[in-house]
């Protein structure tokens, strides 16, 4: 018998002996996380659908396989290794480490996933199920600390789909000035990306939280100001975040299949 | 005697743990001690946690007029000039070194823009002087000396490969009795409150500090741990106690609701623009001014409006005057039936400042009567009235070495020694007071222990001691320790609080006569592990003697002074200034007699503007000037 | 004015121990500890609890109030329902003593551990210099009462006994945090011993620890992952890896 069972412990039967409802919150995230999870395995291999015109599935961007439509590919551009080893793959497979790897090494998904997926703890003062645990000592969770490496990738990423939000402006003949729903859709994600990883715990590291004395750097000083605040809201922004992709990619889907029609404000 | 008696070995024993003991710890452990820190409770708990506003000292950070001189004028006019002049001049003379000395062991205060510690404004100090951090200045103090206590340990681990070789704190351990052998201190005697496990240190020194007396009274801002522990060990083993008569009475404790009943609204509220007014509605402080004070303060609300702008070509606004003149005010408006229903009077910031600036300035008080009783301060008035919050008098000690009077070997320090505050504390004093005068008991004791070795306890010492613990289990009496002390918190409270006469205290003597004739035979439940009834026992017996001190010393001062209120003596008598109340036990009552106040030097007697002594002083007295 | 409730309390010690259901009276106002006191004043003369200030600023009366790690003395009995049982037990990450008290002994000595502040050595008392914004992190570390809730709370060592030897605890990773924000702090090396030493690397951050904090510091957000990050700094930052910083920063 280990934890609240201990023998030196009071000795008190329930795990818990909390009366709210602590388990609706993991169970919501759990919920969410994993039809998120099911829906994304399916798309990315799809391998399909993820481009018309001129609106690109965030899923699929950047395009850097064999098997890119040609219009999808970014500047008309394909690796040299892709070439080389006439790589067919979907080409979500070959990006969507970065985002996902951003998203699994951030602080707030790690503590919702090890909650809801890991029960360690299912929620506060609520006994966990597991004998042992050694938290981000070892591997694999060892690795949690990418999370850094990530954050730069994201960055790249988040400029890449800021650019697709952009070429959304076209219209179908491929003139500027276009307006349609895509357009918003692929903005609003591209917006959310951003708040997403400006407002994330690493940033608000590197832009200043690192420093000793903030009195000597008055400008970093002030960025750390800003991205703490936005910190507050980290939590609502992975969520909304995860939810516009989301979103950029059924709807892009849709009208790529025909099942929607992109409605054209003006174009 | 109980079976297990574990027998400890020490140089120095220091009874408490709070500022003042946590101090006296770091002083004599760096002169090279074995020390022993003994406290009621857990490690940091003690209730200098709970002090608000500020350390006073005269860094002159933000005000470079300050001194030491501006600081001691100031105490010794706070405290009606009823002060030994001679602490109250180490403590002025000594603070900024104290305050500066925690910056090293990593305290943070509050800045001022040039990075400065900065300093605050409080009731009846000229210039800004409270060092502070918003409004937990006490914790930050303990913290930092605990985390001081933690790093000697460190140093003592790497030298000696163990932290606790020669400094340990025993928590949760109540002191019983202070034992001497041969006319000099031995040691002490006490029960571990875990299981009643009786526990000897044998140290030829020790150091109270036990802080205040305040759970003597019904309504107070004091912890449980507030019994006069210290006081009580003291009068027993033979030292005296000074000045018991006055108690100040924290003007604004809240009123309402009860669950906050008692705790402390600081002066911060008032120095930041909070203002009283009565069910009128009327800023009724100006018509308390006193005489003294009347070219210090402001008498129209404009001009005292101006002064939280301007404080230079303004005087300061009367709801920062003294707190016992404070405390007076609300009593006598309440008494003229312009209270609140509660029996309190209003205090408002929250007409006075936005929201978010109250939040900023005043965080924990906001934070606390928030969460405590569910009261916005930023939207609505307080209810505040006195509470009982600080004992000037306390244990008669030597000034520059903390040594108590008559008892070699025993030292005290703090809210638990006397003098230094004369009849009424300023506001901020007492954390600059228990710094001082916790390093000078620590001096002290590594100064005695140059010529004292080891002194023996013999074993009838011992199990006299031992049979006073043993005494409520076999006790058949069935008196209840709970309604006895509630008992003697109303008697306190009614009859020696802050308003007193000649008939009523003769009354309350002979009451809590009678009840510590019944608290011989209180009966406790239970077995010795951790029960609470059983620790009240011992806790009722001190406050009782402290009461009795009180109440016998209050009986013999006929005037009003500072924190003692005569109705029937209403005025300030500079006749009364010359004399303190020495009260001792002769093993069955307390006794009290008359003693000369130490005369004031000459050169701190000159300090003073001669018409300001002669509002104090006789006219002999201003005549003779200081002594040489 | 003053009604019954129904109140659950655990009593017993290391032996054995259970809940006891008692009614009690309460009135308008009151917290939960007015409500315990008058259960030891009137029906339990032995109850043990520990409590000081009563006024949310020592940190002593730390218990679990229907399951959640609480300070009796901030939690009122008016949030709950009137018709609601209330349930008082010891915390349940350290060995019980008796009734509501525990032997908290484990968080003094992880306290030893911690390097304390290194003052300049040539800074004399009184020359010190600091910006405002230099100490404001700090000091909302420094506010920290050590109630021991999140200590209590942190899954690491209430399921994991074991974990106690090498895991330091919420309240100390801030004291860390505290120190490496200092601004006159000489220590160097207090990222690495965090992670080496004190167990930051057991957190995973799921901030049970800043839920029950009833000072309000982000523990989580402004302490343990800004220490994590810290680490990530000197072990495992991209850029300094590639520039090769990372070494000399070893010898250092």
């Amino acid at each position: 018998m280990s934890g609240v069972f201990s023998p030196t412990r009071a000795k008190i039967k329930e795990r818990t002996l909390r009366t709210d409802k602590w388990w609706l919150e993991p169970a919501i995230t759990f919920g969410v996380l994993f039809s998120f999870v099911i829906y994304a395995t399916f798309r990315a291999f799809e391998g399909a659908n993820y481009y018309k015109d001129h609106l690109i599935s965030p899923f699929y961007s950047p395009c850097l396989s064999q098997a890119c439509v040609p219009e999808a590919t970014l500047f008309g551009w394909t690796p040299v290794s892709a070439q080389v080893f006439n790589f067919a793959l979907s080409p979500a497979l070959i990006i969507l480490i970065f985002p996902l790897g951003f998203r699994m090494t951030c602080y707030y998904y790690r503590k919702a996933y090890y909650r809801a997926f890991w029960l360690s703890p299912p929620a506060c003062a609520v006994a966990e199920p597991h004998t042992k645990y050694t938290g981000e000592t070892r591997a694999p969770l060892i690795l949690q600390n990418a999370h850094r490496w990530f954050f730069y990738a994201g960055l790249v990423f988040n400029v890449i789909l800021t650019y697709d939000a952009v070429l959304a402006f076209k219209g179908k003949d491929g003139q500027w000035g276009a307006f349609s729903v895509g357009t918003i859709v692929l903005s609003l994600s591209a917006a959310m990306l951003w708040m997403y990883s400006l407002s994330c715990h690493t940033c608000r590291h590197t832009v200043g939280g690192r420093l000793k004395h903030f009195s000597k750097h008055p400008i970093r000083y002030k960025l750390w100001s800003w991205v703490s605040v936005l910190n507050h809201s980290h939590q609502k922004f992975a969520w909304y975040s995860l939810a516009a992709v989301a979103f950029a990619d059924i709807y892009v889907r849709q009208v790529s299949t025909g099942a929607w029609t992109n409605y054209y404000f003006f174009s | 005697m109980s079976q297990n008696l574990q027998k400890l070995k020490y140089d120095v024993v220091i009874i408490g743990a709070g500022g003042a003991g946590l101090r006296a710890a770091v002083e004599a452990r760096e002169s090279g001690l074995r020390v022993a820190i003994i406290c009621k409770s857990l490690f940091g708990k003690a209730h200098t946690v709970m002090a608000e506003g500020g350390a006073a000292a005269s860094m002159g950070n933000a005000n470079s007029n300050d001194n030491w001189m501006v600081h001691f004028r100031d105490t010794m006019r706070g405290g009606k000039f009823l002060n030994h002049y001679r602490m109250a001049e180490l403590h002025a003379k000594e603070s900024p070194d104290r305050i500066w000395e925690l910056e090293v062991w990593g305290a943070l205060f509050d800045r001022t823009k040039e990075g400065k510690i900065s300093q605050r404004n409080f009731g009846g100090h000229e210039y800004p002087r409270l060092a502070h951090v918003g409004d937990r200045t006490g914790l930050e103090l303990i913290r930092t000396m605990q985390q001081k206590i933690v790093a000697l340990q460190q140093a003592d681990k790497a030298e000696y490969g163990d932290a606790e070789a020669n400094l340990k704190v025993y928590a949760e351990l109540t002191v019983t009795d202070i034992l001497k052998e041969n006319g000099k201190v031995a040691g002490v005697y006490g029960y571990w409150r875990e299981n009643g496990d009786e526990v000897l240190v044998e140290a030829p020194a020790v150091v109270i500090a036990t802080g205040g007396v305040g759970k003597t009274f019904k309504i107070t801002s004091n912890s449980w741990e507030g019994t006069g522990d210290g006081h009580a060990l003291a009068l027993k083993a033979g030292a005296n106690l000074k000045d018991m008569e006055f108690l100040q009475f924290h003007p604004t404790g809240m009123v309402w609701p009860p669950s906050v009943r008692g705790i402390l609204v600081t002066e911060s509220v008032r120095g930041e623009g909070g203002v009283l007014t009565n069910n009128k509605g009327e800023r009724f402080m100006f018509n308390y001014i006193p005489d003294v004070f009347k070219d210090k303060y402001a008498t129209t609300p404009e001009e005292a409006d101006r002064w939280y702008e301007d404080q230079d070509n303004n005087r300061r606004p009367p709801e920062l005057l003294p707190r016992d003149e404070v405390a007076r005010a609300i009593n006598s408006e309440v008494k003229a039936g312009r209270g609140t229903e509660h029996g309190g009077v209003f205090l408002d910031v929250s007409k006075r400042l936005p929201a978010e600036v109250i939040k900023k300035r005043l965080p924990s008080m906001w934070h606390q009567f928030y969460e405590l009783a569910g009261v916005d301060i930023t939207k609505e008035p307080m209810e505040v009235g006195p509470t009982c919050h600080y004992v000037m008098g306390g244990v008669e000690v030597d000034p520059d070495t903390a040594a108590a009077i008559g008892v070699p070997g025993l030292f005290a320090a703090g809210e638990v020694a006397g003098g230094m505050h004369g009849s009424n504390r300023l506001g901020g004093n007492s954390l600059s007071d228990l710094l001082v005068f916790g390093r000078r008991a620590g001096m002290g004791a590594a100064e005695y222990l140059k010529s004292n070795g080891s002194n023996p306890v013999s074993d009838a010492t011992i199990k006299a001691a031992a049979d006073r613990i043993e005494a409520p289990f076999k006790n058949q009496g069935g008196e209840n320790a709970y309604s006895l002390h509630q008992e003697l918190q109303e008697v306190a409270h009614n009859l020696v609080g802050i308003i007193r006469t000649g008939s009523e205290l003769k009354d309350a003597i002979a009451k809590i006569a009678q009840i510590r004739e019944r608290s011989q035979k209180v009966t406790v439940a239970g077995d010795r592990k951790f029960n609470p009834g059983f620790h009240l026992a011992f806790d009722l017996d001190n406050m009782l003697l402290v009461a009795e001190s009180t109440a016998k010393s209050a009986i013999l001062r006929e005037e009003s002074r500072g924190g003692h209120t005569r109705d029937d003596f209403p005025a300030m008598d500079n006749k009364w200034r010359q004399v303190n109340h020495i009260a001792s036990y002769n093993g069955s009552e307390v006794v009290v007699k008359a003693q000369a106040l130490a005369a004031i030097p000459k050169e701190l007697f000159d300090l003073f503007d001669i018409h300001e002594l002669e509002k104090y002083m006789t006219p002999e007295e201003v005549a003779k000037g200081g002594t040489n | 004015m003053a009604r019954k409730l129904n109140l659950r309390i655990w009593r017993g010690d290391a032996t054995d121990g259970g809940l006891k259901d008692v009614v009690v009276d309460v009135n308008e106002g009151e917290v939960v500890l007015d409500v315990i006191h008058r259960v030891q004043a009137t029906q339990m003369g032995d109850l043990a609890v520990r409590w000081n200030c009563k006024a949310g600023k020592c940190g002593s009366c730390s218990m679990e109030i229907n399951g959640k790690p609480r300070l009796a003395c901030m939690t009122q009995v008016a949030s709950f329902d009137e018709d609601e049982t209330i349930t008082v037990t010891p915390l349940r990450a350290f060995p019980i003593i008796k009734d509501l008290v525990t032997d908290v002994s484990f968080n003094y000595k992880k306290a030893m551990e911690i390097p304390a502040y290194s003052h300049p050595k040539d800074l004399a008392p009184g020359e010190a210099r600091m910006e405002q914004v230099d100490v404001e992190r700090s000091q909302e570390f420094r506010k920290c009462i050590e109630c021991f809730l999140c200590q209590d709370t942190c899954h690491v060592i209430r399921d994991h006994e074991e974990n106690k030897p090498s895991f330091a605890g919420p309240r100390f990773f801030i004291r860390i945090a505290e120190l490496d924000m200092h601004p006159l702090d000489t220590l160097k090396n207090r990222k690495r011993t965090a992670q080496e030493e004190h167990g930051l690397g057991m957190c995973n951050i799921t901030k049970c620890c800043t839920e029950v904090c009833p000072e309000h510091i982000k523990i989580t957000d402004n302490a343990i992952i800004p220490m994590k990050e810290r680490v990530v700094d000197i072990k495992y930052d991209p850029a300094r890896m590639f520039s090769g910083l990372l070494r000399r920063e070893k010898r250092s």
